[in-house]
């Protein structure tokens, strides 16, 4: 599914290498999870597959299905499968969640060649996918992510990841900000979503997220490289025993 | 602080080469306008042409008019434009059951009106009744724009009470059923519209005033507006997305206690715009909200818009907000000068005045000059004034979501203008709006 060989990444503004040679594959059906120090370049690796400006890949490639993401605009990554949950979602006033939802779901039905949905089919599948998120009438109809809770903010990804339906899902840090309630409402959206044909890329600092999601593969991250992968006991290596050990044996 | 600039009389004129001295400038534009005699608004109208001439014409160097280019108002006639009929849009405010008034180059058309008949309101025309000796409004009519022309004179609204040669005389004596619509039409390329309202709003009425429509090459627009205790005005004008002109309006409001003024302008496009809000809060507890939405893009035609405003706050825990918004996009000009005097004794007073500009490219420039003259010792005022581009962060965000890069523009800058439109209390008036604004910025997002 996604395929990152030999990524080097610097910031376009100034000199400054943050990804040095990153490689990586996520299948198709699996979770994998990224974890590493503060300052790894796991954010950018995030920001730079879903296309933010201020970067530059200076050499390497990433592909989802065989084509390359990294010639894409932003909203062409999106419509060919890629979904990024933010760190810290975008507050903004004036425009409806509802409104936004169902512009960027037709977006992408459009860009894909499917029929856009009727503004009753889409309110039909919002509410129920809300439900399961606890996510409320008012929530919907506020504007987008304005006066939401951290918590708040984050199952408001997950509801757009459930609307949007994305066959790559990234999650950068997820869990930061959530308490253990939000955290299992966060995880349980997202467990409801993995199938066969939908992949998982999860960036975050900390072992306790990952005992809701299980991953299939974790990666350790660290100075813009992947040092090491292993199963889901990596994590709970990471857990006891922090990262100075294992970047040590990685040399 | 900062004291206001007062015209010293010898400031007149542009000195462009070839161009006529400042009396004869004015001369010459007054020579060009036919000017009313006779009937109830006579006395009105003399005094406001004495006044005028006292004043002269705005000058090149005058404070007021620092960052808008008076001569286009100054000159003695219209520039002819022109403008296409058949690209009608469809009317703004059209699922509203409201009272259609309709003025053609400024002049009434009764034929395209409505009835003039309502519960709970009154309402005539300057031409209807000019011949008549006596008026409800006789006292009324310039009384507001002369208390207005202290301590900065304002020469082409004295003009204007001058020379008008149409406009409302509305009475609010309950609360009427619907709102009242003026709708204005073009006729003549080179029209040169000078109209004036006058609006009373008897104690404890409310009324509703809708404003569209194209209104000349040139046009020149006066509100009075005469808010009673306890009295509510609602005033919503949403001006042509097509409409190349040069245009000024003045709103003077009086507003006494406990009454409340809500005015929302939609401005897209134009060609040189100065809207002038002058607000004398007279009564204890009045409250004031003067807010614009404007867009420009000078792609469509040259573009320089300028909301001028004073509130003056002159009783005890008057209420004021002034929440303009600007969206300039290749190399359109936004003025904005507005000022909040607090007098003597307007204690507890909360003035907020926020002015802001979204530039969509480097080439468009937002001037602003935000004032506040306070002489009571227990209020809070505040004011802020921000230029800025679109939010690349917000932008990622909408487009990583699959929102094409177009559309995502659209969503910012409605977002941006969110606070403004906030300002229309009305949910439906103020969702007709934001369609209204979406559909256009939709249309003209790829240009």
């Amino acid at each position: 599914m996604l395929k990152i060989d030999n990524l080097h990444v610097k910031l376009e503004e100034e000199d400054k290498q943050i990804l040095k040679g990153l490689s990586l594959e996520v299948p198709a059906g699996q979770v994998h999870a990224i974890m590493g120090p503060n300052g790894s370049g796991k954010s950018t690796l995030s920001y730079v597959l879903s296309g933010r400006d201020g970067y530059e890949v200076t050499d390497g490639d990433a592909t989802l299905d065989g084509e390359s993401l990294l010639e894409m605009e932003p909203e062409e990554r999106a419509a060919a499968g890629l979904f990024l949950a933010f760190q810290y979602p975008v507050e903004i006033p004036g425009v409806g969640n509802m409104t936004f939802l169902r512009t960027a779901v037709n977006a992408q039905r459009k860009a894909r060649g499917q029929d856009e949905l009727s503004s009753g089919e889409f309110l039909k599948i919002v509410r129920a996918k809300a439900k399961d998120l606890q996510i409320d009438a008012e929530m919907l109809k506020r504007p987008v992510n304005v006066g939401f809770s951290g918590g708040e903010k984050k199952r408001n990804e997950i509801l757009q990841m459930a609307m949007l339906e994305p066959r790559m899902c990234i999650m950068d840090e997820t869990d930061s900000g959530l308490d253990v309630d939000a955290m299992r409402l966060v995880s349980e959206g997202v467990n409801a979503l993995r199938d066969a044909g939908r992949s998982f890329l999860v960036i975050t600092h900390y072992q306790r997220l990952l005992n809701h999601i299980k991953p299939d593969v974790v990666h350790i991250m660290s100075n813009g490289r992947i040092v090491k992968s292993g199963g889901p006991e990596l994590a709970l290596e990471v857990e006891e025993n922090g990262y100075g050990d294992l970047l040590a044996e990685a040399g | 602080m900062s004291d206001v600039a007062v015209k010293s009389k010898d400031e007149v004129t542009p000195q462009v080469s070839g161009a006529p001295k400042a009396e004869n400038a004015l001369d010459a534009r007054l020579a060009a306008l036919p000017l009313p005699k006779g009937g109830w608004l006579a006395d009105a109208r003399a005094e406001a042409l004495a006044r005028l001439r006292d004043m002269g014409l705005p000058g090149p160097r005058d404070e007021y008019w620092r960052f808008t280019d008076p001569r286009p108002f100054n000159a003695p006639s219209a520039k002819p434009l022109p403008f296409e009929p058949a690209a009608e849009e469809s009317p703004l405010f059209s699922a509203d059951d409201k009272l259609t008034l309709v003025f053609v180059d400024g002049q009434f058309d009764a034929e395209a009106s409505d009835d003039l008949s309502l519960d709970g309101i009154e309402i005539s025309t300057l031409s209807g009744t000019q011949d008549q000796a006596e008026h409800w409004a006789k006292g009324l009519y310039g009384a507001l724009e002369l208390a207005g022309q202290n301590p900065v004179s304002r020469p082409f609204a004295a003009l204007n009470t001058a020379a008008a040669q149409d406009g409302l005389l509305i009475r609010v004596t309950g609360k009427p059923a619907k709102p009242i619509h003026v709708l204005h039409r073009r006729a003549a390329e080179d029209a040169d519209v000078v109209w004036h309202h006058v609006i009373r709003v008897e104690e404890g009425a409310e009324a509703t005033l809708l404003e569209t429509g194209m209104v000349g090459a040139r046009s020149n627009g006066v509100i009075e507006a005469d808010l009673a205790k306890g009295a509510r005005l609602h005033m919503i004008a949403a001006k042509r997305a097509v409409d190349p002109k040069v245009g000024l309006s003045h709103v003077f409001a009086r507003v006494a206690e406990g009454a409340s003024l809500k005015s929302f302008v939609l401005s897209v496009n134009g060609n040189v715009m100065r809207n002038e809000a002058v607000v004398d809060m007279v009564g204890d507890d009045a409250v004031a909200h003067v807010a614009a939405a404007v867009l420009g893009d000078q792609n469509i035609g040259p573009f320089h818009h300028d909301d001028t405003v004073f509130i003056t706050h002159g009783a005890l825990r008057g209420e004021s907000r002034q929440v303009y918004k600007k969206v300039l996009k290749n190399g359109a000009t936004g003025v904005f000068q507005g000022k909040i005097l607090v007098k003597p004794g307007a204690q507890k007073t909360d003035g907020y005045q926020i002015s802001q500009a979204l530039l969509l490219d480097e080439r468009s420039q937002f001037l602003a000059k935000p004032e506040l003259e306070i002489y009571a010792d227990d209020v809070k005022c505040s004011h802020g004034s921000t230029t800025g581009a679109i939010d690349e962060t917000a932008l990622f965000y909408l487009r990583s979501r699959g929102v094409p890069y177009e559309r995502a523009i659209v969503f910012l800058v409605l977002s941006f203008l969110a606070d403004a439109l906030e300002e229309i209390e009305d949910e439906g008036l103020r969702g007709q709006i934001n369609d209204r604004l979406e559909a256009w910025l939709t249309t003209r997002a790829s240009q």
